[in-house]
């Protein structure tokens, strides 16, 4: 079996590992460090529970290789909450009521953390053509696109106040 | 509605595991792992049917990390097959395949990347034999005949779903009749004929079946991703003649369910690799394995009606003929439910409907949302539709003559109507402005419903108060994104008095939470409820006995109130009733709730679910392409326990309907399945979604369940194909037959083939 020596900031922490070369990130992330609050479903890049951001970058970590995360930052679910502080995008999801079963949850919420990185306060049209490679089978997806809105509001009173 | 903090019943309570689920804490049977455990890797079948010549298992055992290969012989000494109505299904194929797909040899690795390696190297050689794809093919003469065994059960609660008939590929048949059918149609002043076609559907919980094993002399311990473990339990316990108590099976999180994790899936394949390696084993399925595991039928249902000329119904006729795949599954169930189901909650003078559900050489199909309902509704409603543009009357008008009025069974021997059908009827028109005028290609169709839900009421709960006065709700109902773990919850602080902060309920692990028949039938917050209910009414009295033996007085002085003990002259919180009585901080106190089919719930189904849908589509006249302008549901739930996890239930339920009218379609082409991955099948994405919502909540206090309620989750799917249907008919002027309606079936329903 072949593997690779990796080196790279997880969830602002350095981390080393040795990993099987054909290790998925998913893969590496769940069950290397154990970090399984990232799930997989579809494995074809098309439902974005998967999704993580490696240097700020949405990525489905079901087809990406974790060798490629070598020298790189990676942020995942369990990096958003500042402690026992939740992201105030984890919190508008629970005020939201924009989940359910909950497993596609973590990519939506660092799917929309990269929206809102890139336009601080998007239209409903940015977060719908945004969020289309993320799958929710649960909530209609209405209340997901109304805690995103929210949040966005509240960052455009915040910046201009 | 009670203020933050209290969450009591019909307050919109936060969901009590939305913080684990945002922060990736929450824990599902995939997130599952024990030292030492190997993994499961699936051979399926390349053939649709064919028998089995021989299995190599050589070159995979010689693969690095591969500890076993499992086939269909390894299994001597078990009972090698498993199902819940007709155990006809075999855990891994013996002898015989009947569907592409059907698993064959299980091969366990030290790691998953090896199960699957060493998977690729088992070689197999079988003799074809002709198969049978769809339900025509299959009920030819001559046809092939899948299954030459009877392996039905006969558990009495499953009464509806046993065969009345068992030839050939007929899996069951069921017949609904009462009056003279044909004497009322030849009688009738007007015919309707409609026949439409379902799609065959994939439910997509987004967490693949999966189960973790562990076998040793105690017993077997699985952890999956089963929405019905007691269900599970039973198949398991058959399969190695284990008594129950000696088979656990555990739910944690799911990852969505919809019925399609509705009975034993995985759960077998990762016990006898335990079985056969004393080592835990996981199977985790992908997303092509689960499509291969179960789907949902699909249908050809054709009806006939016979209306005065006011348009009152005097006779239905139905014929339902579902293609249910190689094995039983559920499908017995869904077909009876189909039968009930597809003529609509409305009086129906004489009525025969036959339906039957037929064997091919396809994915067993099973449960999902809706359950039999969205096949038939799609006739049974358009078939109104058609009679109210034949004679000219409202659509709207023709439906409220033929409602059946609450407390009338429109089923013979059936509980009553528990709902006002008229009246959910008018709100849904006056939300979706049915009277309004609308812009050239844009329609608005609705439809109406009601299924026998609920399931067999059978129930149990148990509530433990413990000595600092907190409490656990312990049931074996599963939590899979309904959100049954808050509404318990809220049943409990409502019942107790007490803020819903102090109770945590623990749920679905059939060695420590007390038996539940099902988690599907939306019957969760209705019969779930009603024994946590009784269990709370029961603690009750139990801490009021010893708290008036505390203080001193008769137990018709006290009462319980605010979490205490109320006496003549003083009262004692519950935490303190209960240590005081057993000495020191220690001791709990039990209360137990029980509900079976007696007394009230002894009609049956337990509550009617009430579908009504509405919505406006425009259809772009160029390509086909049908947007959702404006949808409409209205949620006839007698009372919502907590109104936002209602309203999550029933846009939920529409956007799947939604699916399955304008997307969703697994297509056979062949003897395989042409489409069995999330790009091929497309499900609703956040760009498909109505420009505008309204969810509606009729709220009458007319259910069975606590405080009045009956369920949800089901409702809004059901009339949702006809609704799509009805609106696309009135937005391009020709009857759609058939689901989904995709861009090209539109364009063409708009631009047929020139017969000249």
């Amino acid at each position: 079996m072949s593997t690779t020596w990796l080196s790279a900031v997880v969830n602002g922490r350095k981390i080393r590992h040795l990993v099987a070369t054909r290790s998925t990130l998913a893969e590496f992330l769940r069950t290397d460090l154990g970090l399984t609050g990232t799930k997989v479903s579809c494995e074809l890049q098309v439902c974005g529970v998967c999704t993580v951001l490696v240097d700020g970058v949405p990525v489905s970590s079901c087809t990406y290789l974790a060798v490629d995360i070598d020298g790189r930052d990676v942020l995942t679910i369990e990096g958003m909450a500042n402690g026992e502080q939740l992201h105030e995008i984890q919190q508008a999801f629970i005020d939201h009521f924009a989940l359910q079963c909950g497993f596609c949850t973590p990519g939506f919420v660092m799917m929309t953390k990269a929206l809102l990185d890139q336009i601080a306060n998007p239209s409903r049209g940015d977060v719908e053509k945004f969020l289309e490679g993320n799958i929710c089978r649960c909530t209609g997806y209405a209340p997901i696109v109304d805690a995103i809105l929210e949040i966005g509001s509240k960052l455009h009173e915040e910046t201009a106040s | 509605m009670n203020g933050p903090g209290i969450g009591g019943a019909g307050s919109r309570a936060s969901r009590v595991d939305a913080r684990a689920k945002v922060t990736g804490e929450a824990h599902y049977a995939v997130d599952s792992s024990v030292e030492g455990m190997l993994h499961g890797h699936v051979v399926r079948s390349t053939r649709a049917h064919a028998t089995i010549e021989h299995v190599d298992t050589a070159e995979a055992l010689a693969s690095s990390g591969v500890v076993a290969v499992l086939t269909g012989a390894d299994l001597q000494g078990l009972f090698p097959r498993f199902g819940h109505i007709i155990a006809d299904r075999p855990i891994l194929a013996i002898d015989r395949v009947r569907y592409y797909g059907e698993p064959i040899a299980l091969v366990l690795g030290d790691t998953a990347h090896q199960a699957a390696d060493g998977a690729e190297l088992v070689t197999i050689r079988y003799r074809d034999l002709p198969t049978v794809i769809d339900t025509e093919q299959a009920l030819a003469e001559g046809a092939p005949i899948l299954h030459d065994e009877d392996y039905r059960l006969g558990d009495a609660t499953f009464e509806e779903a046993q065969s009345q008939s068992s030839i050939g590929n007929i899996a069951h048949e069921v017949t609904l009749e009462w009056g003279d059918a044909n004497e009322a149609l030849a009688a009738s002043p007007l015919i309707v004929e409609t026949t439409t076609h379902y799609p065959m559907l994939y439910a997509y919980a987004m967490e693949p079946y999966n189960a973790l094993a562990t076998f040793d002399e105690d017993g077997l311990e699985v952890v999956s991703t089963a929405q019905h473990p007691f269900q599970v339990r039973e198949d398991l316990a058959r399969i190695f003649s284990l008594p129950l108590n000696r088979v656990r099976v555990q739910s944690p999180l799911l990852g969505g369910g919809y019925g399609s994790k509705s009975y034993t899936k995985v759960e077998p394949l990762a016990a006898i690799g335990a079985w056969a390696c004393g080592r835990p084993v996981k199977v985790a399925l992908d997303i092509e394995g689960a499509i291969h595991t179960t789907r949902a039928d699909s249908a050809v249902v054709s009806a006939r009606s016979g209306f005065d000329l006011e348009g009152r119904l005097l006779v239905r006729i139905f014929d339902i003929t579902m293609n249910t795949g190689a094995y039983a599954d559920n499908g017995p169930l869904v077909l009876a439910k189909a039968v009930n189901r597809c003529f609509g909650p409305y009086r129906v003078p004489s009525l025969r409907v036959i339906g039957r559900s037929i064997y091919t050489n396809t994915v067993p199909s099973s449960s999902y949302r809706g359950f039999g309902a969205p096949q038939g509704n799609l006739t049974g409603e358009l078939n109104m539709d058609q009679a109210a543009a034949q004679l000219d009357i409202d659509p709207g008008e023709i439906r409220r003559r033929n409602l059946v009025p609450q407390g009338e069974s429109h089923i013979p021997g059936k509980r009553g109507m528990d709902a006002d059908l008229v009246a959910d009827l008018d709100i849904l028109l006056q939300k979706i402005e049915w009277n309004s005028e609308l812009p050239a290609h844009h329609g608005i169709g609705f439809g109406c419903s009601a299924s026998d839900a609920g399931a067999f009421p059978v129930s149990t709960a148990m509530v433990r108060l413990l000595a600092d006065g907190s409490v656990l709700v312990l049931t074996g109902s599963t939590e899979m994104g309904q959100g049954s773990r808050t509404v318990l919850g809220q049943i409990a602080a409502t019942e107790l008095d007490i803020p819903v902060q102090r109770v945590r309920v623990i749920q679905s692990d059939t060695a420590s939470t007390p038996y539940e028949r099902t988690t599907g039938a939306s019957r969760t917050t209705t019969l779930t409820g009603l024994a946590v209910q009784r269990a709370c009414r029961d603690l009750l009295s139990k801490l009021e006995e010893m708290g008036a033996e505390a203080m001193g007085c008769e137990l018709a002085e006290v009462k319980s109130a605010e979490g205490a003990v109320v006496g003549p002259e003083r009262s004692i919180d519950f935490g303190t009733v209960v240590h005081s009585w057993f000495g020191g901080r220690q001791g709990e106190v039990i209360g137990w709730g029980v509900v079976r089919r007696a007394g009230e719930l002894e009609a049956l189904p337990p509550f009617w679910e009430i579908g009504m849908t509405g919505v406006q589509v425009s259809v772009d006249p160029a390509t086909g392409v049908v947007s959702v302008e404006h949808l409409v549901t209205v949620g006839d739930i007698g009372f919502a326990i907590n109104p936002a996890l209602v309203e999550g239930q029933d846009l939920g339920a529409a956007t799947q309907g939604l699916g399955a009218a304008l997307l969703e379609e697994l297509v056979y082409d062949g003897p395989q399945l042409l489409n069995p991955n999330l790009v091929e099948y497309r499900v609703p994405r956040a760009t498909d979604t109505p420009r505008r919502i309204d969810s509606v909540l009729a709220e009458r206090r007319d259910g069975i369940g606590p405080y009045g309620a009956k369920g949800a989750g089901e409702g809004s799917v059901n009339p949702m194909g006809a609704a799509v249907a009805a609106a696309v008919w009135r937005a391009v002027g020709v009857w759609p037959d058939r689901l989904p309606l995709t861009p090209d079936r539109v364009w063409e329903l708009m631009n047929p083939p020139d017969n000249g």
